[in-house]
């Protein structure tokens, strides 16, 4: 079975079984990037547009990969390329892209909400792959991947999200997500960086990042964006790091065999400390590569639909 | 030119007078009023089973000519002011240019009795260009005709030009309507700030970005013993602001508007922009604390800050969109559904707040209906039904989160100066 839907805009909207289904299909999705040929037919004469709003080079590349590796013809719009800075609404884009006949557009913008508009003048498949502060479920199905790749289940694992919750889609997708999977949330960072009534999202909030991180099983770092220290929610850098870089030492307060993940791209030194970067305990670059196989998992499940294993064989 | 008002319940609190009785219009003029009135050849309006009310003034409304008349004129805002079972509406300056000399204040009145076809009462800028700096010509606006002062929009920052502004304004017994908002603490805030805007991403606007403007201007009108209008009053804690202002005998009234006690932020999630306003819609305690202020009395008047946008202007993402719905059409039915049909305002009540009161602040002999009183009538059907379709507005703006809601209680005949200007929902011009 596919997913019985249109869209992925939102972990929000997702049930726990439609999460299930996606981190089982990323599974055989992991064996073909593993593959010295790493090319199936699945999507073959299915055309996957991706729209970015915002400079991401990672979440972008991932995608095209993602749609490559299944045959798909991937076409890559940007900002400095497109109509968007000749003032096109993203509503004539969007109706412009449906006369072209995509099957699957992946939409990054700044501003919360334009997937849902995308969507509403669309008839592909529309992927949210980051919207504003809203989110970015894909990021948060991936991380939710990793963990259980890891650890087994998620269920029942203390997980701490430590920087700017404020700013951070990759942290609301992730709250919504790994509480729904049964995963104990605590978000940590400076009280200008905590949204308001995050609580109500199922969470626990610390301020002090020694006590958010004892004994938890997942360390989830995030970017602290550099302009949100111009805007005065924390006086410096320096400090910032100096109370909430996550060192080898607070490492050590987590549970011994806890991992430590980020979205990148990290600022060493500021929000994560070198060593723990590239220490033993990090799974950085098993994030980025289990990002390809959830997207492939994603394009294959709202383009394709159909039994994932033959889409593999 | 005769008009007869025929069997309707005539609700005319200025002069606590509220039972069945005809009125009878002689040039422009209310010439009696009585049971089983009747008179040769005069037009005759059957009142059977509604309301007959003092006409309605809405005194925050954005017609947006000069400047902006892609997105409304002085004539279509007027016509959405007829429909909606408005005789009057104040229409706010931030037009282009803003409305802050004499020359302006004349243009809008000559424009209106071109044009418009319920009265219009200018407001002026405070300041030029209402920058905030320097003090529009007041008096020379009050001269023109201007009915209050505001910069609506562009909140006075400078909280020693707003004492100024008050002081100055005071000798000519006009209020100062104040959009209180802290712009420093707005930001680029898009929605209020709370659960919901952690849930959908937007960046919040803080309660107490009104409130402390509230609480500053409250305070400046107890310095100066100016006369202040709060506008769109959107929280809990500004309707306690007022409270004690009025318990302490300030001059001081508040009004709000319809989506503000109809609607919560929870709507935003839908991204649509007609939710997108400023105040933002508030929270559940909020819309109650608004509901309380306006049963208590703590606040005034009724008002729709009527905000029209081009479509095009508002089809765009949240963040981007401009500030403001339309509600000059939608006003009536939802006091109806949101106050009235709940029992939490008696139908004496809401004319007070949608009639008397603002004829009061604005300084009008208007707002009832005794024998010699201008004809501005407003018939309301409490049992009229209707759901909303902002295709069939009489206003250039679309923005109303209200399409699709069924509405019940409706004014079905304006009345303006013995003109029948909307009849049974429809215009008559
Ligand atoms: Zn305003």
């Amino acid at each position: 079975m596919g997913l019985n839907r249109k869209d992925l805009l939102g972990v929000k909207d997702l049930t726990v079984d439609e999460i299930r289904l996606i981190l089982e299909t990323a599974g055989p999705m992991k064996d073909i990037i593993g593959r010295q040929i790493k090319k199936v037919p699945t999507l073959r004469g299915k055309t996957v547009i991706n729209l970015f709003y915002e400079p991401s080079t990672r979440t972008r590349t991932s995608f095209e990969l993602a749609g490559k590796y299944m045959s798909a013809d991937t076409i890559n719009i940007s900002t400095s390329t497109s109509s968007v800075v000749k003032g096109e609404t993203l509503k004539d884009t969007a109706k412009t892209l449906e006369v072209m006949g995509a099957d699957v557009v992946v939409i990054r913008h700044a501003a919360a909400g334009a997937p849902h508009i995308l969507s509403k003048h669309l008839s592909a498949a529309v992927i949210n792959a980051g919207d504003g502060f809203h989110e970015h479920p894909t990021q948060a199905l991936l991380d939710m991947f990793t963990i259980k790749e890891k650890k087994g289940s998620i269920s029942g694992l203390k997980v701490a999200i430590v920087g700017d919750i404020l700013h951070s889609r990759v942290a609301r997708s992730n709250i919504w997500g790994l509480t729904k999977m049964g995963a104990e949330v605590r978000v940590v960072g400076p009280s200008t960086l905590i949204p308001p009534e995050v609580e109500k999202l199922g969470v626990t909030t610390f301020t002090s990042l020694e006590e958010g991180l004892r004994d938890t099983d997942v360390i989830m770092v995030l970017r602290i964006q550099l302009e949100r220290q111009q805007k005065g929610l924390f006086p410096t850098i320096r400090e910032y790091a100096r109370h909430y870089g996550v060192t080898a030492e607070r490492v050590r307060l987590a549970r011994p065999d806890a991992l430590v993940m980020h979205p990148g791209p990290i600022n060493r030194g500021v929000e994560i400390a070198p060593e723990v970067a590239d220490g033993i305990q990090a799974v950085i670059n098993e994030q980025v590569t289990n990002g390809v196989a959830v997207r492939m998992a994603l394009l294959y499940l709202l383009a394709g639909g159909g039994n994932p294993h033959e889409a593999i064989s | 030119m005769k008009l007869l008002v025929k069997g309707g319940k005539i609700i005319d609190p200025a002069n606590n007078f509220s039972k069945a009785a005809d009125i009878l219009v002689v040039g422009g003029k209310i010439s009696a009023v009585g049971q089983n009135l009747c008179a040769d050849g005069a037009e005759i309006i059957d009142a059977q089973g509604k309301l007959v009310c003092p006409g309605f003034i809405d005194m925050h409304v954005h017609l947006r000519e000069p400047g902006l008349e892609a997105k409304e004129t002085i004539a279509s805002g007027t016509r959405a002011a007829a429909r909606g079972g408005f005789t009057g509406v104040a229409c706010m300056p931030n037009t282009k240019p803003v409305v802050d000399s004499q020359a302006l204040v004349e243009f809008i009145k000559s424009r209106a009795a071109a044009q418009g076809v319920v009265n219009v009462y200018p407001i002026g800028a405070i300041t030029k260009g209402s920058a905030g700096g320097e003090l529009a010509e007041i008096g020379d606006m009050k001269l023109a005709g201007a009915v209050a002062v505001s910069d609506d929009g562009h909140p006075v920052t400078n909280s020693q030009v707003m004492r100024l502004a008050m002081e100055y304004t005071k000798m000519f017994d006009l209020p100062v309507i104040s959009h209180c908002e802290d712009l420093d603490l707005v930001a680029d805030g898009v929605m209020n700030e709370g659960y919901y805007s952690t849930v959908y991403g937007l960046k919040g606007i803080s309660r107490a970005a009104e409130e402390v403007m509230v609480a500053r201007d409250i305070m400046l009108a107890e310095l100066t013993g100016a006369r202040l209008h709060i506008a769109h009053i959107s929280t809990a804690g500004s309707v306690e602001l007022v409270r004690m202002a009025k318990k302490k005998g300030l001059k001081v009234s508040a009004e709000a508007t319809p989506h503000h006690f109809a609607l919560t932020d929870e709507v935003v999630g839908s991204y649509d922009t007609s939710t997108k306003v400023n105040p933002p819609l508030r929270g559940t305690d909020d819309v109650k604390a608004v509901k309380e202020g306006l049963r208590d009395g703590t606040i005034d008047v009724i008002a729709t800050d009527h905000a029209p946008h081009a479509v095009e202007e508002k089809d765009v993402e949240y963040n981007y969109a401009p500030f403001g719905i339309v509600g000059l059409e939608t006003a009536v039915g939802l006091a109806f559904r949101e106050l009235v049909n709940p029992g939490i305002l008696s139908i004496e009540e809401l004319v007070r707040k949608m009639s008397c009161s603002p004829a009061r602040i604005l300084g009008l002999n208007k707002g009832h209906l005794g024998v010699g009183a201008d004809a501005d009538i407003t018939l309301i059907d409490p049992d009229r039904q209707e759901i909303i379709d902002v295709n069939k507005f009489a206003s250039k703006g679309k923005n109303s989160p209200f399409g699709g809601w069924k509405l019940t209680g409706l004014p079905v005949a304006t009345i303006v100066g013995g003109r029948v200007v909307m009849r049974d929902r429809e215009l008559v011009l």
